[in-house]
């Protein structure tokens, strides 16, 4: 759900239900390191509603344009964390398959 | 230290903080009375007037992100992630926690039970048992679904311990049987009403499980040798214990790990030479032994074991030795730890978390659009 103004679209409140700090604070992360942002942050209104408000002002972008893209780097981060991941543990069992012979 | 002209300093390379803002920007001081430099500097412009870029460029990320794994057997693992932020390793371990499903017990039907454990105390005693099985075998069972062989789980549990005997007997998490066909307990409504058809128990398995190709040779167990309850003489419990699929947020007795964490990495540095006796000394403060003495014709302390570094802060107590020893830790080096209950084997968990967190952006993505 996103709270903007028509006018301008370069400021907006976007309001995730069912999510918490956990997806919240790395889109922070990403958000802040995109050159686009002028100012982002989050709350979460209260803890026992499953909900979290995420700030995003831009440099003039539309501000969910720059929450979209930002959601795709953090997909590309999780995407290559994740094959590395899995080649590190490849690496890992033959080297020790390895050892043990 | 003393005062130079500006125009004397040295030429900086482009796109490179000077040294003193790199240190701080990538490491965590701990200082004898606190740590310093602890925040993270996420803004792209915050070194704007240096000229310095500090937004994520993802052919940067790709170049620097690295993974070591340290240890990995069926239940730990221990590895290295190293050049990623907190917030997003923070995520990795959030998600773990409370957000990978696994089946637990959770509801139980309890046909006798005369031993001193109370019947809920039993229950919840049940309920935290691990279930070795893979949990993405399975469905959600929401609030309208029957329990069928695609959402449910059924174990048997019926021990007594003979009148007789006179000893105590003691119930382990392995007496549970898994009963592939579902519920044996007949629904008491239905028993009276005809009695050619079978009669509707708890359960309305279609098939059994073990028909199932995953689970015919490989029948579905828990962790044995937990200790349910101790039967005294003439003392019996007949039950049955149903598992469903859930998260960890609902109820901990989901969580698929014991526990996950990491620490960053410890750097301990030798600002000057310590050497002779002082290396001795050094050597003796450090409760975890982190530091070695080599020979160079003269005795010097070296940093042998920087890893096993609690930053206990010992070695520098004593005035003086602070400006001798730096402590730090490297904000984007994060030592991973994944303890699994036996579920999944836990480079598994790993990978399944970041699915989530990345199935999480692509909610968010769509939507936006």
């Amino acid at each position: 759900m996103e709270h903007g103004s028509y006018q301008d679209q370069s400021a907006s409140t976007f309001s995730l239900a069912d999510e918490d700090h956990t997806l919240a604070n790395s889109l922070r992360f990403t958000l802040n390191q995109d050159p686009r942002v002028a100012l982002c942050g989050y709350s979460i209104p209260h803890p026992s509603e499953a909900r979290v408000n995420i700030r995003v002002q831009t440099t003039g972008d539309p501000a969910n344009e720059v929450l979209k893209d930002s959601c795709q780097d953090l997909m590309l981060i999780c995407q290559h964390v994740r094959s590395t991941f899995d080649q590190a543990v490849v690496d890992f069992k033959n080297n020790n398959g390895a050892e043990n012979q | 230290m003393p005062k130079i002209p500006l125009w004397d300093l040295p030429e900086l390379p482009k796109n490179q903080l000077p040294p003193h803002l790199y240190l701080q920007k990538t490491r965590v001081f701990c200082n004898n009375d606190a740590p310093t430099h602890t925040e993270n500097i996420h803004y792209s412009g915050a070194y704007a007037a240096l000229g310095v870029d500090n937004s994520l460029r993802l052919d940067e990320f790709r170049k620097n992100f690295k993974v070591k794994v340290i240890k990995l057997n069926e239940e730990d693992m221990e590895f290295d992630l190293i050049g990623i932020d907190a917030s997003i390793a923070n995520a990795f371990r959030r998600i773990l926690i409370s957000e990978l499903p696994t089946m637990a017990i959770e509801k139980v039907l309890v046909a006798n039970s005369s031993s001193v454990v109370q019947d809920e105390v039993l229950a919840q005693r049940l309920g935290l048992v691990p279930i070795k099985v893979d949990p993405r075998l399975f469905d959600y069972m929401s609030e309208n679904d029957v329990p069928n062989q695609k959402n449910s789980i059924v174990f048997k549990l019926h021990y007594k311990c003979d009148r007789g005997s006179g000893e105590r007997r003691t119930v382990y998490s392995h007496d549970l049987k898994w009963l592939p066909f579902g519920s044996e307990y007949v629904l008491p409504t239905e028993s009276s009403s005809d009695s050619t058809s079978k009669p509707k128990t708890y359960t309305s398995f279609t098939s059994s499980q073990d028909s199932l190709p995953e689970f015919a040779n490989n029948p579905i167990t828990v962790t044995p040798g937990i200790i349910i309850s101790k039967l005294g003489p003439g003392q019996e419990i007949e039950l049955e214990a149903h598992a469903v699929k859930g998260v960890g947020k609902t109820h901990a007795k989901w969580s698929p790990v014991a526990t996950s964490w990491y620490r960053m990495l410890p750097e301990v540095i030798l600002l000057q030479d310590i050497e002779d006796d002082d290396a001795h000394k050094l050597v003796k403060k450090c409760p975890v032994n982190v530091f070695d003495i080599e020979d160079v014709g003269r005795e010097r302390a070296t940093v042998a074991r920087p890893r096993s570094c609690t930053l206990c802060r010992e070695c520098i107590r004593e005035p003086g030795w602070e400006e001798k020893v730096a402590l730090r830790r490297v904000k984007d080096h994060f030592i991973f730890t994944i303890e699994s209950t036996g579920a999944l084997p836990p480079e598994v968990l790993f990978t399944e978390a970041v699915k989530i967190l990345e199935d999480k952006c692509e909610r968010v993505i769509t939507e936006l659009s």
